[in-house]
């Protein structure tokens, strides 16, 4: 799936409503929970294959889809590996 | 979902109980008496790398999987919770410090941490801030390349004989957590004794007065303390006390069946009578339901799953009321005799009652797992 998508539809399912627009500030909005924050890192680590550094903590990274969407694209790039999601990794849904 | 072990898991599995049979059953009655996990019986859970189960064996840690090590603290926990609670809170340190430690912190700590040769203990708890950690007190102010830092914490289990402390504190940014070595000048140790439960778990209060903390000692970025630093620790800790909880049940339930196999009452043995029985029911269904709890938060956290966090907080959530409950049973099976130290169900009881309150109060777990409710959660599909 898409990443835009994926990323969307996760979020989507935390906050319990449509109503969301990829630029919308999910922080601002009051949907992060320090709880969500900590399921968005793994989110983002077990779904893309990425790591999310101690650099990486920033809320601009975090804080829409959009972001959430470079920062997935742009270590991706970085790193070079491909996207591995949560199926492959043996859980299915 | 796989519910069998796998072979190395039995074999780890045989190996803690064996340790805990010979090592930790047979003197956790004196321990709690004297209020003291000793250095020695620690040095042993070194030895056996127990306090590097979760640090990655570059480090020197043996890399458990979570299920390995949800295993481990069970084991340790049937003989007592304390032998467990070490681990617990040694484990929320090197976690916090494999995750999201810098470089360095690794290098300096994670070794020592494998070996047992440093301790590490978790300080959020104040006075006047406990369960609303975000609004901790205790203060870090810039002052040269590090911090000043001032404010109290209490209830810190194995203070007393810690080597380095992950303190919250607040600054400018935010919560945020520091690594304070023992030696620093300005802190202050002081043993908190006479608790109900957790007896032997050399708890202490640890002042900072003035202590100044370098820059390098900052463990994530500044204002993440909070959100990502404890809440990695706070994960592996409800995880470890599920699973502690596990074993408290564990140990109730099979001191109740022994008991009530071995005791006559009305010219039958306990166990014979139908509301003893009962009480066998519910005890045995019930820790049967936490461990297969605990089991699915340790699936998901090997999978680094993100629905790991509400299973953590379902089956710390359940476990803990459950060890209660089960530990209450043993009591009342027990009649007289459990109120007595002679039996172990009697400080099964009084450490059962502190695991409601560690690593988030049962009413924390409540308002979080219910905010999942609304949250992303499906009824009807569970967790996996």
């Amino acid at each position: 799936m898409d990443i835009r998508l994926t990323i969307r539809k996760f979020i989507l399912a935390f906050v319990g409503s449509c109503q969301l627009d990829d630029d919308d500030d999910i922080f601002e909005l009051g949907y992060v929970t320090s709880l969500f924050a900590m399921e968005l890192v793994t989110f983002v680590e077990s779904e893309f294959g990425v790591a999310v550094r101690n650099e990486d903590l920033e809320f601009a990274n975090f804080c829409s889809v959009n972001a959430l969407t470079e920062f997935v694209e742009a270590r991706q790039a970085d790193s070079g590996r491909a996207p591995r999601s949560i199926a492959t990794a043996g859980y299915a849904e | 979902m796989n519910l069998r072990l796998t072979a190395e898991e039995l074999e780890l599995r045989a190996a803690f109980r064996g340790f805990s049979d010979k090592e930790i059953v047979p003197n956790a009655a004196a321990w709690d008496a004297e209020q003291r996990l000793p250095d020695e019986a620690i040095a042993k859970l070194g030895c056996e790398g127990y306090l590097g189960a979760t640090i990655p064996p570059a480090y020197g840690g043996r890399g458990l999987s979570m299920i390995a090590y949800g295993l481990l603290h069970q084991e340790l926990s049937r003989g007592t919770c304390a032998a467990s609670s070490l681990l617990t809170v040694h484990g929320m340190v090197a976690e916090a410090i494999r995750r999201w430690g810098t470089v360095e912190q690794k290098e300096i700590w994670l070794p020592r941490m494998s070996s047992g040769a440093a301790l590490g203990a978790f300080c959020l708890t104040e006075k006047r801030v406990g369960s609303d950690a975000k609004s901790v007190e205790t203060r870090a102010e810039p002052f040269g390349d590090g911090f000043v830092v001032n404010g109290v914490k209490r209830w810190i289990s194995f203070g007393e004989i810690a080597d380095v402390y992950l303190v919250l504190a607040r600054l400018e940014e935010g919560p945020s957590t520091l690594l304070v070595e023992r030696d620093t000048q300005g802190l202050t140790i002081s043993p908190m004794t006479e608790n109900l439960g957790l007896r032997a778990s050399r708890i202490a209060q640890v002042s900072l007065d003035g202590c100044w903390i370098p820059r390098a000692n900052l463990v994530g970025r500044a204002g993440f303390g909070f959100s990502h630093v404890v809440g990695s620790a706070l994960q592996l800790g409800r995880y470890s006390v599920a699973w502690s909880c596990v074993g408290i049940g564990q140990a109730c339930l099979e001191a109740a069946l022994r008991y009530s196999a071995e005791r006559e009452q009305f010219g039958a043995p306990l166990r014979d009578h139908p509301l003893i029985k009962q009480m066998l029911t519910n005890m045995i269904t019930e820790v049967e339901a936490a461990r297969l709890l605990a089991y699915q938060a340790g699936q998901l956290a090997d999978l680094n799953h993100p629905r790991k966090i509400l299973a953590t907080l379902v089956a710390k959530y359940f476990a803990s009321r459950m060890a209660n409950r089960v530990a209450s049973d043993a009591l009342q099976i027990h009649g007289a005799n459990g109120c007595s130290r002679d039996y172990p169900v009697e400080r099964h009881f009084r450490d059962a009652r502190v695991t409601e309150i560690i690593e988030g109060s049962t009413q924390i777990h409540q308002l979080l797992i219910a905010g999942y409710g609304s949250q992303g959660y499906e009824p009807h599909g569970g967790l996996c």
